[in-house]
Formats: structure tokens, sequence, C-alpha cells
């Protein structure tokens, strides 16, 4: 669940990749040698494109989305069908609902073995059979705060409804994340569908709005590392980057619990070239590979081996990438919560939008 | 021009343009904004402007598209007037000079401006340094209404500066044989000759304004929420196409006024420089 490169820059980029390809598709000749990939903007070293094409001679024709829910009407109308798409855990469990998934030949990906067996597990709350779906990078969701800014050590989310940083707060510019922070914070579950629960963290999120800098997606990185805020919901992937750029920073994960996401590799019903996909997917699952992503992306690996092969003890062991989850209560993997059910969240956001 | 085949011929790629990306996209924005999900008629997704979050956002942003509008004369009326009296001298590289930032990708402009105005950005940073009040207008009305004005200027200057620069001369001198002052011709002569500059002035600078997504997002902090936001969302966050359809049909009617206000006024067509 990832974003970070300019969002608008992206949408329009995606809008012409819409466009280009129902072009392509008339002259493309259709042979074996092809795999389209979908994936999140920024979400792969592009040289590991090319060294797949020169060890498989596959040519990837390479598209990225910007958030799932860009990516799902696209698939589901199927104007252009895609290989192998990276959705997270929630839209992967619709995509399953929606019989939008073919199950893996996992004959064909033997690397997959290289990621470790409690990110499967995990995966089960969406996938339950482990048959839809490759773990490929994973994280948490908290708090990044800047040490010079903040005088006591942070570890609630009530810090975002904290007077004292009026203006310096940057929160996440989409509902389920907005939502996930006031309901952790009232002790709910972040899938709740009760209406009272429900109204209750939308009057705590309208409370907090006066006090909110901004709300945003792919810029909390850079305006964290700005100085330009104090504190800021942050993706964990993000957190070591920023770290990387701005040492004052500090990545928490609050008390009450949070997000613990996956980003999984799928093969979509309408694939043309399954087999290319799941060679793509094997290839992506090799350690050597997957490390080379995980330094580019800096998103946490589940792939165990990959893991082994970093260098950096730091790193190795940083409890950011590689958090002991448990030591934290309360974390919880989104659901999809049924087409009602996104409605009536849509319906929250936009009144504490409009406030 | 004569009709032949040959203009006609010519005429092929941009009917077939306009086809592809004008007539049918207009025409899925009506049916998925005239259906429901199941595909019966409703005309629900159009009435829904009537919820609080839908009409707030509608009148926000036209209250903040007005305020551009009427900005951006006040500050392109006068330019266009100096640009006009160079006649020849610079004349043609200061024009440029306006034009040349339309050059550059609008969005990265925009996101130029947001970092300039940060709190901790680069005006404030040599405000401070010459000790003086530092601004914090990012992430407020105030910062939308500049963004929109920033990009949308251009389109006010050019029109203006095209009438006006076709004004006869000779209609001027005449107003002055006769004995009026400068103020005078230029409010007797100059001003209701350039209606037509000021009327598509004004529906260029408007329309973008009323219907943007990006300023307010990037300027706004995402706080402020225009009716262009609430249709964005509905495609991209809520996948809900019918009702940002129904919505957008309704932007759709305001903009249908403005143009025909502008075909009322601008007769021949003397204000469309672009």
């Amino acid at each position: 669940m990832k974003k970070k490169s300019l969002k608008i820059a992206v949408a329009v980029v995606t809008a012409a990749c819409t466009v280009l390809p129902l072009f392509a598709g008339c002259s493309g000749t259709n042979s074996q040698k092809e795999v389209y990939v979908y994936n999140w903007g920024e979400y792969l070293d592009p040289d590991v494109l090319d060294e797949f094409t020169e060890e498989t001679g596959i040519k990837v024709i390479y598209d990225e989305f910007e958030t799932n829910e860009i990516m799902y009407p696209k698939v589901e109308a199927g104007a252009v069908a895609y290989d192998v798409i990276c959705p997270s855990d929630y839209m992967i469990q619709k995509m399953i609902d929606n019989d939008l998934l073919q199950e893996i030949n996992f004959d064909n990906v033997p690397n997959a073995k290289n990621i470790g067996d409690q990110y499967y597990e995990s995966a089960k709350e969406f996938d339950p059979e482990n048959k839809y779906a490759v773990p490929y990078c994973w994280g948490t969701v908290g708090i990044l705060y800047n040490k010079t800014k903040v005088d006591e050590p942070i570890d609630s989310w009530s810090v975002l409804w904290d007077e004292k940083y009026k203006g310096e707060i940057l929160m996440q510019n989409s509902v389920r994340d907005a939502f996930m922070v006031a309901l952790k914070l009232q002790g709910h579950s972040m899938n709740s569908l009760d209406d009272a629960e429900l109204e209750d963290a939308k009057n705590l999120l309208i409370e907090q709005k006066p006090l909110v800098q901004a709300y945003v997606v792919d810029q909390v990185r850079d305006k964290m590392i700005g100085n330009e805020a104090a504190i800021g919901v942050i993706y964990s992937g993000e957190a070591i980057y920023t770290q990387r750029e701005n040492s004052d920073l500090e990545y928490v994960i609050p008390k009450e619990g949070t997000n613990v996401w996956i980003d999984c590799w799928v093969i979509p019903k309408n694939a043309p070239n399954k087999e290319n996909a799941e060679a793509f997917i094997n290839f992506i699952c090799k350690p050597e590979i997957a490390l080379k992503n995980f330094d580019f992306i800096t998103y946490s690996t589940p792939n165990v081996a990959a893991r082994e092969l970093i260098e950096d003890e730091e790193i190795r062991n940083s409890s950011i990438a590689f958090p002991d989850l448990s030591n934290y209560q309360g974390l919880e993997t989104f659901h999809y919560l049924g087409a009602e059910g996104d409605q009536k969240y849509a319906e929250l956001w936009k009144q504490v939008k409009s406030e | 021009m004569k009709n032949n085949k040959f203009v006609q011929f010519l005429s092929v790629p941009y009917v077939l343009w306009a086809i592809a990306f004008i007539v049918i996209p207009l025409l899925m924005v009506f049916y998925y904004g005239l259906t429901d999900g199941n595909g019966k008629f409703t005309f629900d997704n159009v009435l829904a402007i009537t919820q609080t979050v839908h009409y707030k956002s509608l009148y926000i942003a036209l209250i903040l598209a007005l305020i551009s509008t009427v900005i951006c004369i006040l500050l392109a009326y006068p330019l266009a007037l100096i640009l006009t009296s160079l006649k020849g001298k610079n004349e043609h590289l200061i024009v440029l000079i306006f034009i040349l930032p339309m050059w550059m990708n609008f969005l990265l402009r925009t996101l130029a401006w947001q970092t300039l105005l940060e709190n901790d950005g680069a005006i404030n940073y040599v405000l401070s340094f010459l000790h003086l009040p530092t601004i914090h207008i990012i992430n407020t009305p105030v910062a939308i209404v500049f963004g929109m004005i920033y990009n949308f200027l251009p389109f006010m200057i050019l029109p203006l500066y095209n009438v006006i620069g076709k004004i006869d001369q000779n209609v001027l001198n005449a107003a002055r044989d006769l004995g009026a002052n400068y103020f005078q011709s230029l409010v007797k002569i100059t001003l209701p000759l350039s209606v037509p500059g000021i009327i598509s002035g004004i529906t260029m600078v408007f329309v973008p304004s009323l219907t943007t997504f990006v300023v307010s997002e990037m300027l706004g902090g995402s706080k402020i929420l225009l009716i262009g936001n609430v249709i964005e969302q509905e495609f991209t966050q809520n996948s809900n196409w019918h009702l940002g359809s129904g919505l957008s049909i309704v932007l759709m009617i305001f903009i249908v006024i403005s143009m025909v206000i502008t075909a009322i006024f601008d007769k021949d067509g003397e204000g469309n420089a672009l």
C-alpha cells in the first residue's frame, strides 16, 4: 500500500497509459513473450525489469497505479488485460469476491518458498487458502515525528489531537487510513461497520480538522523531510527513507494498534500470458532481486532469504522495517467491507472534508 | 472559405478527434450520470447536489472562482492597455514573457508554488532573513485563490490584449479631437469596445477556476473541498462513477451558462485569442 511519486503526475501518466495500450494492442503480435505488469508507482527497481527480460526473453509492459481504487475499475472493465498486478490485502479480497483472480500454479513459482511462513499466514485473512496471492511488501502505518519539534516521547494516536501541535499535523488523505486512526484511538476495530462507532470516529476527525496542517498522501514524506510539519501519519516503508534524509525523524507504532498491510502479486482471470506472469512472480521472489527492490523502495520485504542478504545489520534488524509484531496490540489488516460499507465510509469522509 | 472536398478531407482528423475525445466521453458522462448501479434511469445522481456536502462545495467553488475572476480582470486590464501601448517597442518580447510560463506544465508550476508558499518555504526564508513578517497562507482559501489567479491570468490577458489591440486608432483620435481626456476615452471608447475580450476572458478564467481540483488539493492541503474535488474523489477513491458523473452534469450547467453569455456578447469571436 504505497504511493511515492506525485499523485497527480502519476494520474496523468496512468491516463495516458490507459489510452496508449489500446492502440498498442491493435498492432502487437500475440506472442508468448510478453507480460503486462500493473504495479504501484515507484514500487520496484526499474533495473529489475531489464534483468528479467535479459534472463527470460519476456518483454515487460509496465504500468503504474496510484491507489487500489484507481486500479480496480480498470481491471474490472478489462480494457487492458494485465497479467500480474500488485494490490493490497482488502482489495485482493474484493477481487477474489468478485471473481476477478485466478489461482497461481505454484509449481511455476518455486521461489515463492522464500517468502516467510508468517506472511502466508497473515495473507490467509484475505486469501484463506493461499491460492491467489504471493506477498511482495508489507508494513505498518504509524506516526513519524520530528524529535526537535515535540517535547515528549510519542506513543499514542492521541498526539494527533493535541492542541499544542496545531498546524503541525499531517493526516493521510484517504478514507480508510484516516478512519483507522480515529477508530483505533477509540479502541474499535478499523473494519467497524457499527454506525455509532463510525459516527464517533467522524466527529473525532472533524474535531481534529482545525489542528491539521494538510491532508496528504505522498507529500507527507517530503514535508517531514523538509521540517514543514512536526507529526505525520505515514507508511513504515516511507519512514526508513525519510530517516535517511533527515536524522531528526522518528517512527513509532502507536500503542492502540494500527494497520498491518500486505501487498501481493496476483494474476487476474483475464490474463493473456499466465505462464509469463508466473515467471515474473518467480523472478521477483529471487532473494537477490527482492533485496534489490528492498534497497530501492525501502518497503519491508517478506522475503526471508532476501532479508538475510541485507549487509547493514542496523537495517536487517530495524524495528521499523521488521518489527516484532508480537510486541504490539490491536494490529489488524483491512477487510473489504462490501459496496455498502465502502459507501458508508465515503459518505462520512466527505462530511469530514466539507466541514 | 470554400467548402470544397479538400477542406472536408482536412477536417477528418479533427472530426475523429472530437468524436473520440469529446463526444463519446460526454455521452458516457450523461449515461453514467443518469443511471444507477444497475443501469436503471434515475435523476438521483444529479439531484445529489442538494445534499449539504455537495452544494456547500459548489458554493465555495463559485465564490472562490468569482473572486479570482474579478482579481484577474483588475490585474489584466491595465496590463493589456500597457502591452498595446508599447507598439513595436519590445511588444512581442513582453507578450512572450507572459506566455512563457504557460509552456511549462501547469502541475509543476502549482507544485512549485506549494514549495514557495510553505511555512518553511523559500518566500518565508527570504522574508525572515530580511526581518520582515512571514506569510502563512498555504493550506488556506487565500492560497487557492492565489493559485487560480496565477495559473489563469494569461487566459484573461490574451483576449484583452487581442481586442484592445484591434481597436481602430482613428476612433480614439476622434475622441481626443473632440476634447475627451485619456480617462474619458478609456471609459467611453476602449472599455465598451473591449467587452468581447472581457467576456471571453471571464469565461476562460471562471470555468477552469470553478472546476479545478488540483489547485485546491495542492495549495489548499485538501482541507477545503471544492465541487471539483468531490467529483474527482467519487471517481478515484469511491469508485462511484454514477454520482461523479451526475455532479459533473450539474457543473456542466454552469459552464454552459457562461458559454451562452460569451456567445451573446462576443458574436464575432473577437476575444478568442487562443
